[in-house]
């Protein structure tokens, strides 16, 4: 009713509102200061840090060494690098359509009002909860060449044995395998969620047209579902660019680097190494082949994301 | 085939289906457990024994007895708790914060946020290391708690997305009884924020509870040390004692796994509100 009323005295009341806005954001800075203290000091601070490290030597004893170019140059050379991106984008291209169908086709079959959704839900949530150490232990003895119970059903099965984790060929699809029986769980639920959000009125609409279940599948769940789906592979993105643990507790990035991934190689530069400045520029790799893929998919969406 | 008789192949297919990821699941669980009840010599058994017999309990007393496992299990539970009452708190306040009140640069401090998700840990970790070695903290546990005091991307996006979702009505009816912003935060919104704050702190405390790299970086003395560490460091000394192996995972699963059954109602729509993105 204030602000309909006409008042003469403007200049009486600017200092007023402008004193509401200086209360306004002091308060907006109590809620935020926490927060804003961590992007400042553990995000933003350390991004630029570490790209000015990737211009230095620095084994964090003495003061870093400016070197220029020299880690980039090192880079291009370097086997162990150009093995631990391959090894990257190959768990990557591989794990993410893998884990994502299935757990489309696991949120389908549940979608379809299958009793105790509850209690497969949980069943597929069991390796999330568990830490990633205790699961990389558990496959490692269910591929163990010996002990595991997976080469003994192959080999009843007549299949040939893979030596699995020992193996330089069969090194990554283990982990591949461990990766996506660990995370699979949490896109289910996300695609149950995003079919459950799906209005029951766009099938009757369907149906009334003459819809079959594909066509009704290819038309309304599949355009409904795209947006929860580029969700899913955004998150599946960036996941599979960290692989860190398996590798660590399993391997080391063995058998002969079969298994070593940027983080793994990043971490054992700068921590195991101690070379700071090297592990910087490759951490940088990391971080741009992070945006140009999660960029990608963003871009995309315009060609099949289907938003209301 | 008539249309019914295909609905009922879909249907089978459909059962299949989840019973072949049922027990996907649930095979290396159940071997697992029946490993850890095994006696050593029981491991290598050919034809592999499915059900351990005799059951022996062995494996779970050298735990205790091989690594300082009570230790490990506390420092873990130190962290882990401590940790997520830190996040708990940074990130309902920030996430109040981008959701309701208003103030300069809201939005694009919002999509900050949201983007600094894609900056991988591997790229910050050096400089906060070289942060926490200039603060004394190295080999020192505050170095895994601060942090998570100081907000986070993910529990901030998901508290913003719950506070959305509440009536702004009543918040203003606590503005005309001249309630100030923080008072609305904590007697009209927490109270209501429970699921959410459930959600995020199952995440949290999993997340924490199982986390190995941090602890890799910062802690080197076996005293502070947190239990997937401590168990990934067995693995070179007991390599094949696979029944040890896997009475440790075993024990080191179970309270998470005990938070994950109580709240999973919490977390499961917790995860689906934060799936729900909308600006």
């Amino acid at each position: 009713m204030s602000a309909a009323t006409p008042t003469p005295h403007t200049d009486r009341l600017a200092p007023q509102v402008s004193r509401s806005t200086v209360v306004a954001h002091a308060w907006a800075l109590v809620f935020l200061a926490f927060a804003l203290v961590g992007l400042i000091v553990l995000t933003i601070g350390p991004i630029v840090a570490s790209f000015a490290l990737s211009f230095t030597d620095w084994d964090l004893l003495g003061p870093p060494r400016f070197v220029g170019l020299r880690n980039l140059q090192d880079l291009v050379v370097d086997k162990i690098f150009w093995r631990a991106l391959q090894n990257t984008i190959a768990f990557t291209v591989v794990s993410v359509p893998l884990g994502v169908a299935l757990a489309l086709g696991l949120a389908l079959a549940l979608n379809r009002k299958v009793r105790g959704i509850g209690l497969y839900r949980t069943l597929f949530l069991l390796p999330l909860v568990a830490s990633n150490v205790a699961t990389s232990l558990l496959w490692g003895l269910m591929l163990d060449p010996v002990a595991g119970p997976v080469n003994y059903l192959l080999g009843q099965a007549g299949l040939s044995q893979p030596g699995w984790l020992g193996d330089a060929i069969w090194a990554m699809p283990a982990i591949i395998i461990m990766s996506v029986w660990k995370g699979f769980g949490f896109n289910v639920v996300i695609f149950l969620a995003g079919l459950q959000g799906i209005p029951r009125e766009l099938y009757e609409a369907a149906e009334i047209d003459g819809a079959g279940r594909s066509s009704k599948f290819r038309h309304v769940t599949l355009p409904m579902l795209s947006p929860t789906m580029l969700f899913v592979l955004i998150i599946a993105l960036i996941a599979s660019f960290q692989v860190f643990d398996a590798t660590y507790v399993l391997t080391k990035g063995g058998p002969q680097n079969a298994t070593i991934t940027l983080v793994y190689y990043v971490y054992r530069a700068g921590f195991q190494q101690l070379q700071m400045g090297y592990a910087s520029a490759l951490s940088y790799v990391l971080f741009a082949l992070t945006l140009v893929m999660v960029g990608i998919l963003w871009l995309s969406q315009r060609r099949w994301v289907h938003y209301e | 085939m008539t249309r019914k008789q295909h609905n009922r192949v879909v249907s089978l297919a459909t059962h299949a289906f989840l019973i072949a990821a049922v027990l996907l699941v649930s095979v290396p669980f159940y071997w697992m457990t029946v490993t850890a009840l095994k006696p050593f010599a029981d491991i290598f058994a050919n034809p592999p024994k499915w059900i351990p017999d005799p059951v022996d309990f062995t494996a779970f007393r050298r735990v205790f007895a091989v690594l300082p496992f009570a230790t490990l299990m506390l420092n873990s539970a130190k962290i882990a708790a401590l940790g997520t009452i830190g996040q708990l708190i940074s990130c309902s306040l920030a996430g109040y914060a981008v959701a309701r009140l208003s103030f300069f640069g809201r939005r694009p401090l919002f999509f900050a946020i949201l983007l600094s998700m894609l900056v991988p840990y591997q790229v910050v970790m050096i400089p906060i290391f070289v942060i926490m070695k200039n603060l004394g903290l190295i080999d020192n546990q505050l170095a895994l708690i601060i942090p998570n005091f100081l907000g986070g991307a993910l529990g901030i996006f998901l508290m913003r997305q719950f506070f959305m979702t509440l009536p702004r009505e009543l918040e203003d009816a606590a503005k005309i009884d001249g309630a100030n912003p923080f008072q609305i935060f904590l007697w009209v919104i927490l109270p209501l924020s429970r699921p959410a704050l459930t959600a995020l702190a199952v995440i949290s405390f999993t997340a924490l509870w199982n986390d190995l790299l941090t602890p890799l970086i910062f802690l080197s003395k076996t005293e502070l040390q947190t239990l997937p560490v401590g168990i990934s460091t067995f693995t070179g000394q007991h390599g094949t004692e696979w029944n040890l192996l896997m009475a440790a995972a075993l024990l080191s699963i179970l309270p998470a796994l005990l938070i994950f059954l109580v709240a999973q109602r919490q977390l499961v729509s917790g995860i689906a509100l934060g799936s729900a993105v909308k600006g």
